[in-house]
């Protein structure tokens, strides 16, 4: 008995993954980004639609120079946690930009998206309370359920009759219900019915907590996320984000108008326990939060990207996504035939994100791609020519 | 049987309409029955363990906390989960 015993079946799944030559899908490495849009991979140029950097702004000159003007200010870390040696002024002031940003009261930022998701929700559900997840959740969210000691239940994706369903199950139990949803589904680009969602939290007294690491930057008149597009802000208890994404940086965040959120930061141990960001990140992020406010154009580019990506695929044939949103992802039937597109259009000098069961919603592989406001009209037209000629030449 | 109704439903009710439910999908062994165990014998991975009890869930009109599917390893101690939890346990 050995204690990898338990890898073995990873293992043997990986195994048939390369089968015949093919790449490990997890393994791939951008030898150094050109440009937001076109990375080297193997070597060669390779266009990147499956980076989460939907404003294109990992590359954002400005963000670039105040990452160098803080380093050189500050030093590249701060060697510690928020709680104790870890909050320097920028940390302050980031919050404050965050929740001005937001027009709530507070913000908690974190290292990771990861982390804030982990935080906030394994730190908010106790012992006695309930925590309702919608059954798509990131792994995050799922990873917080066992972080804290919640009951916890999942509802339909997207489904806001199974939601109230369950939480009419919940009347007259003692503890607070806590909903999770996201803004936009990470694997699927689904955007959730947050306004159906909102109408179910005022009715039932829930608590609504919104993951909105896909949709900040992306939806609502500026860029707040899906809450702000559907007008129910003031109903989102919590707006859980990250840095990673349309900002290009990394690092998480909560905003909240609760007051009691300078508790939480007392009890919410994947805050705590743990250095914070480094100054020249915190920098980073706020000035690509500025070239984010100075340029609302990157969002309408942005959304007709996305349009013309999913029009392009779905003319292809391909299952895609129903909702257009910047995740565009290609449900394919078995995984052989999902690796070897994968594989494929890689060869061809495209890169997507491949999705395995069970991390996909219904056993179905995916290629999941994304598309940024830096990608130009003829970079998508090439993307979707690749995905049809790798169709062509697989059969 | 009502369906929904607490007071008729034994162990052995819900655990016989679990195994119907489960051969509705035929990817399952035709044998089963209360003792089968859902990851072993069904080769459910966890997310379809998941999604089976979601089904039942509608069925039994409850809701199973995913902390409760941990103890779970037969049909027979889901039926008995599902029937304590409807009991108010």
């Amino acid at each position: 008995m050995s204690i990898f015993d338990k890898f073995r079946t990873v293992e043997q799944r990986l195994a048939l993954l390369t089968a015949g030559g093919g790449r490990n899908p997890f393994d791939v490495m951008i030898e150094r980004p050109v440009s937001s849009t076109v990375g080297i991979i193997e070597g060669r140029e390779t266009l990147l639609f499956g980076t989460n950097n939907y404003l294109g702004l990992s590359q954002s000159q400005r963000a670039i120079d105040a990452a160098i003007d803080a380093v050189r200010a500050r030093g590249v870390g701060t060697t510690g946690s928020r709680i104790a040696n870890g909050t320097q002024s920028v940390h302050r002031e980031l919050e404050q930009r965050i929740a001005s940003f937001f027009g709530q009261k507070h913000c908690m930022v974190f290292s990771t998206g990861y982390q804030a998701n982990l935080g906030m929700i394994s730190t908010l559900a106790g012992k006695d309370d309930y925590l309702i997840l919608d059954a798509d959740s990131h792994a995050s969210i799922y990873d917080a359920s066992r972080l804290g000691h919640a009951q916890v239940i999942r509802f339909k994706h997207n489904d806001p009759d199974d939601l109230h369903k369950r939480l009419r199950r919940l009347e007259g139990t003692p503890g607070a219900k806590l909903v999770v949803v996201e803004g936009i589904y990470s694997m699927t680009g689904n955007v959730a019915p947050l306004k159906e969602m909102a109408a179910i939290k005022r009715e039932t007294g829930a608590t609504l907590l919104v993951d909105e690491a896909h949709s900040f930057g992306v939806l609502g008149p500026t860029g707040r996320g899906v809450a702000e597009a559907e007008g129910v802000e003031a109903d989102v208890d919590f707006i859980v984000g990250t840095f990673s994404k349309s900002l290009g940086t990394v690092g998480g965040y909560c905003v909240s108008n609760h007051d009691e959120i300078d508790l939480v930061r007392l009890q919410c141990r994947p805050y705590m326990f743990t250095a914070s960001l480094p100054p020249e990140v915190i920098a980073a992020t706020m000035a690509a939060l500025d070239d984010m406010v100075a340029q609302p154009e990157l969002r309408t580019q942005l959304s007709q990207n996305a349009a013309q990506f999913h029009a392009g695929l779905k003319g292809l044939g391909l299952n895609v996504s129903q909702q257009v949103s910047p995740v565009v992802a290609v449900t394919l039937e078995t995984v052989e035939e999902a690796i070897a597109l994968w594989n494929r259009l890689l060869d061809l000098g495209l890169y997507v994100n491949l999705s395995l069961p069970p991390a996909t919603p219904d056993h179905r592989p995916l290629l999941r791609c994304s598309v940024m406001a830096s990608h130009t009209s003829a970079q998508i037209a090439r993307a979707v020519e690749i995905f049809a000629e790798a169709g062509a030449s697989l059969g | 049987m009502m369906k929904g109704d607490p007071m008729s439903e034994t162990i052995e009710d819900v655990s016989a309409l679990i195994v119907n439910k489960l051969l509705a999908n035929p990817k399952v062994p035709r044998d089963i029955n209360g003792s089968s165990k859902i990851v072993e014998d069904l080769a459910f991975d966890s997310l379809a363990v998941m999604n089976f009890v979601m089904e039942i869930e509608d069925e039994m009109d409850v809701s199973v906390p995913l902390d409760r599917l941990a103890d779970i390893r037969t049909v027979d101690d889901l039926a008995t989960c599902i029937v304590s939890l409807k009991n108010g346990g």
